[in-house]
């Protein structure tokens, strides 16, 4: 079972070492949950090149994979994806009511987790380019 | 009593939705980020290929599921989280109508570039 009580302003940057493990996953999860759907909109934009030649779809997209920062953003957005995954599963856990005495640990290996996945992904997406 | 940090009323319909959106949603975008990232490199993306994949009625539909259920459970984040943050009134009404309006026009325009990339024109 789960308490409510007053958590006063979350966005209340200035009380952040007040902050538990908890709260970090609720922010890191707003926050890459905003990051995904303004990412869906720019994603759909992009792809909306096809709608105007196979030729336009192919050179956007090769242009685009031509440029070294839209890798390192790709090797961000993939940081932001797997972490919004796992610590959704973690939610879900959180919401069926298993392992909630250990949610600060299943937070913490959300990160560990995120961080060598995305670490392990940079040579897939800086592949050809030096 | 263990703490639960949420932007979602426990029990709601919306906090449903969001559940079972989430569990979709956590292997639809593994496959397509393992699938356009890993398997085929995105450098390497061109539009024939884009058409093989699409062209499989299998694979469209899925595409189609995924857009629809990205779409619903990202703005019905973002409506939550406001909602949370003090949205009320009026301004909560007039955010849920522009969420909805910028859900329908993503859905509409992402199944016209679907059906585009599969040839089915």
């Amino acid at each position: 079972m789960s308490s409510t009580y007053d958590r006063g302003t979350v966005e209340s940057f200035g009380r952040w070492q007040e902050f538990s493990a908890g709260m970090w996953a609720w922010i890191l999860h707003k926050f890459t949950g905003w990051i995904l759907i303004g990412y869906l909109f720019t994603h759909i934009a992009v792809l909306s090149t096809a709608t105007q030649s196979p030729e336009m779809y192919t050179d956007t997209l090769q242009g685009l994979e031509a440029l070294l920062v839209v890798r390192f953003l790709e090797i961000g957005l993939l940081a932001v994806a797997v972490f919004h995954i796992l610590n959704g599963i973690r939610l879900l856990m959180v919401d069926l009511g298993v392992g909630l005495e250990s949610q600060h640990k299943s937070f913490y290996a959300s990160l560990i987790l995120t961080a060598i996945i995305a670490l392990a992904s940079i040579p897939t997406f800086l592949g050809g380019m030096f | 009593m263990a703490e639960h940090y949420s932007s979602f009323q426990r029990g709601s319909m919306r906090w449903l939705l969001q559940r079972v959106t989430a569990v979709f949603l956590i292997g639809a975008l593994a496959f397509h980020f393992v699938l356009l990232h890993f398997v085929n490199h995105a450098a390497d993306i061109t539009f024939a290929g884009t058409q093989a994949r699409m062209s499989e009625i299998g694979y469209f539909t899925l595409m189609i599921v995924f857009l629809v259920t990205a779409a619903f459970h990202g703005l019905n984040g973002v409506y939550n989280a406001l909602i949370n943050m003090g949205l009320e009134g009026t301004k909560r009404k007039v955010v849920a109508a522009v969420l909805v309006v910028a859900g329908v026009l993503l859905v509409a325009q992402g199944t016209y570039v679907a059906v585009v990339m599969s040839g089915f024109l």
